[in-house]
Parts: C-alpha cells; sequence; structure tokens
C-alpha cells in the first residue's frame, strides 16, 4: 500500500520535472512578451529595450513602482510605469501607463484586474475613447493637477455603475504620475541615461528613502559609475 | 467498439454532466461568462479526464483499495498541473481570463467521479471513450451556456457582433445570469430527453 503510491508519487514527480523543464522557457517568453506588447503601446516610438533598462522609483506613498524608458537614440522619448492601486471593486489592479516628456499620457494598458465582468472591466477600453474626449485620459497633461472623476470634482467620467473601479484606475495613473516625475527629475539632474546600471540601480533607488532630496543624493552618486551603451 | 460508442454517446446526452448529472456545478458557473471561455473550460477538463481515466484505469490492478482516493487525486492533480503548464506556455491570453479554474479541475467531482465510477472498473479502451464522452458533454454544456450568456449579456457569440451590445443585459454576463440560463438549459434539456426516450422505451 504505503509502496505503490510511493512509487506513483515518485513516478508522477518525474513526468512534472520533465514538462515543468519543457515549458519553463515558453512561460517567460510568453510573459517578457506581453509586458513588451504592453510598454511599446504605451510610449511613443522607441528603439531601445526598456525591460533591460527598467528601474524602480518611489511613488510618494512608500511604494516603489517599476519604470521603464523608451528612448530613441540616447534622448528619452518617454516613460512606461508598472502602476497598481488596492482600491479597485475587486482588489488590485495592475496598469501600465506611459507618458510622453510634456507631462502627458501617451497611452494605459491594463495588466491585471479582477473586476466584474461588463462593468469594471469596461476600463480597459473606457479612458481610452478618442471619441469621448470628457472619458479618455489620452493625451492629459497631468501637471495641470490629478485626474480625478467627475463625481469628486475631476473632469473624467466614470464608467457607467463603475465609480469604484473609475476611481481606483485614476488613482493608479496619478500614481503613476507622481513616480513618472521623480523619474524625470532624476533625469534631470546629471544621470542622462539608465543605461548599463539597471540592476544596481534597482537596488539603489529601491533602498533610497522617498523624499526628493535623498533621492537626488542618491542620483549624484551614480553619476561616477554611469556607463552609456 | 459498438459497446465503446454506446459509452460515448452516453456520456454526451444520457449521462451528461452538466444537465443531467449536476456534477462539477462551481467552473460551470463561473466560467462561462463567454463561449469562448466555457469551450476552452471544457476541452481542458476533457483533457485531465481522459488522461486520468486512461492513466486509473492501467493502474487500477496496482492500486490497494483502501489509498484509491489519494492515489487518484494524485494522478489528476499531474495532469491538471501539465496543461496548466502548457496553457501558460502557449496560450497566456487563455491561462489569464481562465484563472484559478484551471488548477480547480483537480477538485472538480466530474472527473473523481469518473475515476471511481468508470475508469477502476472497466478497461483503458472504454475508459479513453468514456473520458471522451463525458469531456464532450461537459464541453458542449459549458459552450452552449457560455454562448447563450454572452448572447444575452453583450449581443455576441464567440465575440461575433449579432445585435449592438447596449441592448444586452449585464445580468447575464454576471452570476445571476449562470442560474438563470443555467437552470432553463436543464428544463429544455430535460423536456427534450423525456420526448426522445418514449419511442425507444416502446419499441
Amino acid at each position: 500500500m504505503f509502496l505503490s503510491l510511493s512509487l506513483i508519487c515518485l513516478t508522477v514527480a518525474v513526468l512534472l520535472a520533465q514538462v515543468n523543464k519543457m515549458t519553463a522557457k515558453p512561460i517567460a517568453d510568453a510573459k517578457a512578451m506581453k509586458l513588451q506588447n504592453a510598454i511599446s503601446e504605451v510610449v511613443p516610438e522607441f528603439d531601445n529595450n526598456p525591460t533591460a533598462e527598467a528601474f524602480t522609483m518611489p511613488d510618494g506613498q512608500g511604494d516603489s513602482l517599476l519604470v521603464y524608458p523608451a528612448k530613441k537614440g540616447d534622448q528619452i522619448v518617454g516613460y512606461a510605469l508598472n502602476s497598481f492601486s488596492n482600491n479597485g471593486f475587486s482588489g488590485n489592479i495592475q496598469i501600465m501607463v506611459g507618458f510622453d516628456m510634456e507631462h502627458k499620457i501617451v497611452n494605459y494598458s491594463v495588466l491585471q484586474h479582477a473586476e466584474t465582468p461588463g462593468l469594471g472591466s469596461k476600463m480597459s477600453e473606457w479612458f481610452r475613447d478618442a471619441a469621448k474626449p470628457s472619458q479618455s485620459i489620452i493625451g492629459r497633461d497631468l501637471s495641470k493637477g490629478a485626474l480625478a472623476v467627475s463625481k469628486d470634482g475631476g473632469d473624467v467620467d466614470a464608467i457607467t455603475a463603475s465609480t469604484i473601479t473609475s476611481r481606483a484606475f485614476l488613482e493608479a495613473v496619478n500614481r503613476a504620475y507622481t513616480a513618472y516625475l521623480e523619474s524625470k527629475n532624476e533625469n534631470m539632474t546629471g544621470t542622462a541615461a539608465h543605461s548599463g546600471t539597471g540592476i544596481t540601480e534597482t537596488t539603489q533607488s529601491d533602498s533610497s528613502p522617498e523624499t526628493n532630496n535623498n533621492n537626488e543624493q542618491d542620483t549624484t552618486s551614480q553619476e561616477g559609475g554611469n556607463n552609456n551603451e | 467498439m459498438n459497446n465503446n460508442l454506446k459509452v460515448l454517446i452516453n456520456g454526451i446526452i444520457k449521462e451528461n454532466p452538466i444537465f443531467v448529472l449536476l456534477l462539477g456545478m462551481c467552473p460551470t458557473l463561473a466560467t462561462t461568462s463567454s463561449a469562448i471561455n466555457g469551450m476552452s473550460m471544457g476541452l481542458a477538463t476533457m483533457f485531465v479526464l481522459v488522461c486520468s481515466n486512461a492513466a486509473i484505469s492501467m493502474l487500477k490492478n496496482v492500486i490497494p483499495d483502501m489509498v484509491r482516493i489519494p492515489a487518484y487525486i494524485v494522478v489528476i492533480a499531474t495532469f491538471v498541473t501539465i496543461i496548466e503548464m502548457l496553457m501558460n506556455a502557449y496560450v497566456p491570453a487563455l491561462a489569464d481570463s481562465l484563472g484559478i479554474f484551471i488548477p480547480l479541475i483537480v477538485v472538480n467531482c466530474i472527473v473523481l467521479g469518473r475515476a471511481e465510477s468508470f475508469a477502476s472498473k472497466n478497461g483503458v479502451i472504454s475508459s479513453v471513450f468514456d473520458g471522451v464522452g463525458i469531456g464532450l458533454g461537459f464541453t458542449f454544456a459549458l459552450s452552449l451556456l457560455g454562448a447563450v450568456r454572452e448572447l444575452l449579456g453583450t449581443g455576441k457569440i464567440f465575440s461575433l457582433n449579432i445585435y449592438p451590445e447596449q441592448f444586452g443585459s449585464l445580468i447575464f454576463v454576471l452570476a445571476p445570469g449562470a442560474f438563470i440560463v443555467l437552470g432553463f438549459l436543464i428544463a429544455i434539456f430535460n423536456k427534450l430527453q423525456k420526448k426522445e426516450a418514449t419511442p425507444i422505451s416502446k419499441s
């Protein structure tokens, strides 16, 4: 009895290990592909590899966001930010939102959510309907103030019957904007490009306190070791 | 062979897991918000059913009676894990939309039920046919349920527009719609089956 059960489990373990080995690469590829697609959807045209140059940036609320810089030549043309909100109708919402260098939203893409199908799930299209400027956030300039739904005194029309989802979505966008400003500041205060130092930079800015001041110090300390591609 | 065919048809109509046996209601109600989701859930379950039925009927003499349930669960869980990995690797979009319900096939009572009531008593070939039959019945039921809900809720079937979306009634995409549509489908299925059954019993 004991023996046969152990034998079955052993065979199964070997089989699963084999399948895992076979599918590990395609799974990783599919994930990377999804990320890559989400990035290229939300930022202006670029010719670098944003995932390789990703770094984290504090969002001003105690968390850090992953930032993917999009560059054309050596010039940064925009940032894609992986932002989130925990205030969705059904929990966590993950979005990728892209800004150009003029504080304007280029596009966004919803990465992960558990909102109600047919209601909250409409957010993946609702906020970029070019025909309806009162609900579209594309091209909005966030330096004029954070986005809010019209119910809260803002000028973005919430999804019909999904105000909570809409609030959470806009919260994620505003969170991304905070991190975008930080990234832009850091870029202007010296580090011309983030290339080459991707990994070390990630750990550095991850551990750095959120205040702007400290962040700038962090930047200057990096300047020396920064190599272009 | 004729017998195998009977087993196959049996799974689709006479013992349809959804409309007759009323097994596996959790994935049925939860994943059928669109026809394509229902169909892929059905196909994934069918794959697991066929493989686990085959494996269990092969192992039925090796597995001692006392530990048969754990042994079945291990076998079923293996195939579920395999299909989950394969889906993640090759159809990630689908894996995303089915989410937690793929791993949950492990506890789907259809799979364990067929292992216990059919595969453990029959040969490999008829067990495979039983798996295919029950799997097709499940897939058919889920696709139908998904198609009806999608049509009434959003005006589409398999994402093809039938009528404009704003005339759709959202409740059918949400949970209550699943219960309503399932109830009506079971009623229709029973009605049709009775009609079919009467002349056969007379002859």
